[in-house]
C-alpha cells in the first residue's frame, strides 16, 4: 500500500485559524477512535492484574489507582511465582493453545497449497468440465463464501461421528480449509493475474514443463500474495468458534471454545478471565502489529482495479 | 476434462488383467518419459496407445475400488454381511486414493492437458466432497425427526419439520433480527468511510493509527464478547455502565431490554468488523487519481462538494464490494450472540445461526435444526443473488 496521500481537505483551507481548526478536528477524531479501539484491550490487560476490590471499585490506572497483582495470572499458572510449579489449568491452556496453533496452521497450509494451484490453473488455462467453464468453476469456488457455517455444522456432526473424525484436529483442519479456501482462491487469482504470462512462455521455450514453470518461475513472484493469504487464513481459523464449539469436546478443543466455556460458568473470577482473554488475543495482536502490511494486502486483493 | 465422463466405459472395455500386464511392462519408461520430457512437448495424439490404456485402466480400477468399498460398507452397516469396517473412515481413504489415481490417469491419458487439469483437481475434489455431499445429506436429515438424545433413531417424516418451521415464532423473530443486523451494516459503512477519509488525510503517524484501527479485527469474537459484552458493559462495575450512569442513564442494563440488547450486539459486532470495510475503502481512496481531485480544486469546488461530486461516485464500486462482503459475513453472525446473550432476553437478540445452535445444544434436535438451516441457506442464496444483480445495476446506472 502506497503512502502517498490525496489531501484535499487541507488544501481547501485558506486562513490559518480554519487550518488549525481542521487539523484539530482530524487529530481529535483519530485519537477518539484510537481510544475506542484500544480501551477494551487496555481494560482487559489491566483487569488481569487486579484484585476483587479493584474490580468492584472500578479502578482504571495501574500503580496510581491500584497496586498490580499477579492474581489472575497465578490462577492460570502463568505468573512468575507459579510458572515452574505444576498447574492443571496451565496444562489445559497449553493443550488448547497447541490445538489452535495446529489447526489454524494446518488448515491455512492446506488451503494455500490447493487454493494456489486452483487459482493458477483458473487464471492461465481454459477448462471445460461437462458444461462448466472457467467462469463457472471460479463462481463455484467463490460461492462457498456465502455458505453459512450453520448449514454444514449439523450434517458434519453426523458425518464426522460416522467417519470417526469428531473431536479430532484433522476434522477441524478439513472444515477450516473449506472455510478459507474461497478467500485464498480470491486473493491468489488476483495475484496471478498481475504476473505477466510472458514469463512462463519464456520458461516453456527454455524447456521447463508446465509444473516446472509454475514452481520455479511463478511461485517465487507470487510469494508475497501467498504470505498475505496465509496470514488472513490463519486469523480466520484462529478466531473460529462455531464449528469448534459443535464438533469438539475434550481432545481437540481450541482456545475460543475454552474462553467461551469459562465465561459461561457463573463463579468465574474477573481477574483470571481477563488473564485468559489476554493470553488468547496476544498472538494475533502481535501478528496484527508485525505483519499488518500483509494483512492489508490480503484484504484489499481484488477490491481495487 | 471431457474425458472424465468417458473413462468409465472405456475402462470397462479393457479388462483389468490385461491392463495390469501392460502396466508392469511399461510403467518404468512411461513415468520416466513424463518427468524427463515436459508433457508440453507431447501433444495428446502422440501419446503412445499403451500409455493411454494404462491410464484408463488405472482410473477404472480406482473407481471400481472406491465403489466396492462403499458397497461393502453399506452392506456391512445394514447387517447384510459381516465383513466391513467399524467406521466409515476407510471410505474417506478410498476417496483420497481415487483422487490420486484420477490425477495420475489424467496425466497418462492426456499428457499436457492432464497436467493442466492437475492444477484444478485437488481443490475441486476437496470442495465437492466437503460441500456437495454434506449439503445433500443435510437435505435428507431435514426430512427426518432425528433427535440425537432419543434412542428410537431417525425416522423419515416428510415435510413435518417444514410445517413446524412455518409456525415457529422464534425462527421468524430470528429472521427479522437478521434483517435488522444487515441494515446495521450501512451505519458501519458510514463510520468506516469516515475513518478511511481520516487515515487518507495528511496526517502524522499514519502507520500507527492504521495498526491501531485494524486491531479489533484481529481479536477473536469470543474474547471480545467477554472483554466488552461481559465486563466493560457489566451492569454493576463495568466502565461503560459507569459512564452511562454519569451521562444520566439511570439503569444502564445493556442486555435486559430487547431494543438495547439488539443495539449492544450490533455495537459489539461493528467494533470488530468496521476495520474490515475501512481497509478496503482506504485502498480505494489511495488508488484514486490525484488529477481528478486537483481538477475539482482548480474549478473552485469546496471540500464538501468535492466529496459528493467526485470522491463518493468514484468510490462507489469499492464501496459496493465492501458492503456486499460485509453483509455476507454478517449473515453468519453467531459467536457474539452465543457467548454474550445466548439469544436472550427471550430470544430477542437471536440470529438464525445462534438459534439453530441452541436448538441443537439444548434439544439435540438435529432433524428440525437442519431444516431451519436449509431454509436459511435457500433464503440467503436468493437474497445474495438479488443483491449482486441489484448492485451491478446500481453501479452501472450511477456511473
Amino acid at each position: 500500500m502506497s503512502v502517498q496521500t490525496t489531501d484535499f481537505a487541507a488544501s481547501e483551507i485558506r486562513s490559518p485559524a480554519a487550518f488549525f481548526a481542521n487539523r484539530a478536528f482530524i487529530y481529535g477524531a483519530l485519537i477518539f477512535w484510537a481510544f475506542i479501539c484500544l480501551f477494551p484491550i487496555y481494560w482487559t490487560i489491566t483487569t488481569s492484574f487486579k484484585t476483587a476490590v479493584d474490580v468492584t471499585q472500578g479502578h482504571l490506572i495501574p500503580f496510581v489507582d491500584f497496586k498490580p497483582d499477579w492474581k489472575g495470572w497465578r490462577s492460570l499458572g502463568l505468573s512468575p511465582d507459579s510458572i515452574f510449579r505444576t498447574s492443571t489449568v496451565r496444562d489445559e491452556f497449553i493443550k488448547r493453545f497447541m490445538n489452535s496453533v495446529i489447526t489454524s496452521v494446518g488448515a491455512s497450509t492446506l488451503a494455500i497449497v490447493i487454493g494456489s494451484l486452483a487459482a493458477y490453473g483458473l487464471t492461465r488455462y481454459r477448462y471445460k468440465f461437462a458444461w462448466f467453464r472457467n467462469e463457472d468453476i471460479s463462481f463455484f469456488f467463490l460461492s462457498q463464501l456465502i455458505l453459512p457455517p450453520v448449514v454444514l455444522a449439523l450434517p458434519f456432526l453426523v458425518l464426522y461421528r460416522e467417519v470417526g473424525l469428531l473431536d479430532t484436529r484433522v476434522g477441524l483442519i478439513l472444515l477450516y480449509t473449506l472455510m478459507v479456501l474461497p478467500i485464498v482462491i480470491w486473493i491468489m487469482r488476483d495475484q496471478f493475474n498481475s504476473i505477466p504470462v510472458e514469463l512462463e512462455e519464456a520458461a516453456l521455450v527454455d524447456g521447463l514443463s508446465i509444473w516446472g514453470a509454475f514452481l520455479r518461475i511463478v511461485m517465487p513472484i507470487a510469494l508475497p500474495g501467498m504470505v498475505a493469504a496465509f496470514i488472513l487464513a490463519m486469523v480466520l481459523c484462529w478466531n473460529e468458534y462455531f464449528f469448534a464449539a459443535l464438533l469438539t469436546s475434550t481432545d481437540a478443543k481450541t482456545i475460543p471454545v475454552m474462553v467461551a466455556s469459562q465465561t459461561g460458568s457463573q463463579g468465574i473470577n474477573w481477574w483470571s478471565m481477563a488473564a485468559l482473554a489476554t493470553a488468547a488475543i496476544t498472538p494475533l495482536a502481535v501478528i496484527g502489529i508485525a505483519l499488518e502490511r500483509y494483512l492489508i494486502m490480503g484484504m484489499t486483493a481484488g477490491a481495487v482495479k | 476434462m471431457t474425458d472424465l465422463a468417458s473413462t468409465g466405459s472405456a475402462g470397462h472395455r479393457a479388462s483389468c488383467e490385461r491392463a495390469r500386464r501392460v502396466a508392469d511392462r511399461t510403467l518404468a519408461d512411461q513415468t520416466l518419459s513424463t518427468s524427463e520430457w515436459p508433457a508440453g512437448a507431447v501433444p495428446s495424439d502422440l501419446i503412445p496407445r499403451s500409455r493411454k490404456r494404462l491410464g484408463w485402466a488405472l482410473m477404472a480400477a480406482a473407481t471400481l475400488g472406491l465403489l466396492a468399498v462403499i458397497a461393502l460398507q453399506i452392506l456391512y452397516k445394514s447387517d447384510v454381511d459381516t465383513i466391513g469396517f467399524e467406521t466409515w473412515r476407510p471410505v474417506v481413504y478410498a476417496y483420497v486414493l481415487w483422487g490420486v489415481a484420477l490425477g495420475i490417469g489424467q496425466v497418462l491419458t492426456r499428457g499436457e492437458d492432464g497436467q493442466r487439469a492437475l492444477f484444478l483437481l485437488p481443490a475441486l475434489l476437496f470442495t465437492i466432497a466437503m460441500v456437495i455431499f454434506p449439503t445433500l445429506f443435510g437435505f435428507y436429515i431435514a426430512l427426518t425427526d432425528w433427535n440425537l438424545s432419543s434412542f428410537s433413531g431417525r425416522q423419515f417424516n416428510g415435510l413435518d419439520n417444514f410445517w413446524q418451521m412455518l409456525n415457529d415464532a422464534y425462527y421468524r423473530n430470528a429472521l427479522f433480527n437478521m434483517v435488522l443486523y444487515v441494515l446495521a451494516v450501512f451505519v458501519e459503512y458510514v463510520i468506516a468511510f469516515g475513518l478511511a477519509l481520516l487515515l487518507n488525510a495528511q496526517i502524522r503517524a499514519r502507520k500507527f493509527f492504521r495498526v491501531v484501527f485494524l486491531m479489533p479485527l484481529m481479536l477473536s469474537p469470543v474474547a471480545v464478547s467477554w472483554m466488552i459484552g461481559k465486563s466493560l458493559m457489566e451492569y454493576r462495575f463495568g466502565p461503560a455502565a459507569t459512564l452511562a450512569r454519569h451521562l444520566g442513564w439511570e439503569n444502564p442494563a445493556f442486555f435486559s431490554n430487547p431494543i438495547t440488547a439488539r443495539i449492544s450486539i450490533m455495537v459489539l459486532d461493528a467494533w470488530t468488523f468496521i476495520p474490515f470495510m475501512m481497509i478496503m475503502l482506504l485502498a480505494g481512496l489511495q488508488a484514486m487519481s490525484r488529477e481528478v481531485l486537483e481538477a475539482a480544486r482548480v474549478d473552485g469546488a469546496t471540500a464538501w462538494q468535492t466529496f459528493w461530486q467526485v470522491t463518493f461516485p468514484l468510490m462507489l464500486p469499492v464501496s459496493v464490494t465492501a458492503v456486499i462482503l460485509r453483509i455476507i459475513f454478517k449473515l453468519k453472525l453467531a459467536d457474539i450472540i452465543i457467548t454474550v446473550t445466548s439469544g436472550g432476553p427471550g430470544g430477542a437478540t437471536d440470529s438464525v445461526s445462534s438459534f439453530i445452535y441452541r436448538e441443537y445444544r439444548d434439544r439435540s434436535n438435529v432433524g428440525y435444526g437442519t431444516m431451519l438451516a436449509m431454509a436459511y441457506l435457500i433464503i440467503i442464496i436468493v437474497f445474495v443473488t438479488w443483491l449482486l444483480k441489484f448492485a451491478s445495476r446500481f453501479v452501472r446506472n450511477v456511473n
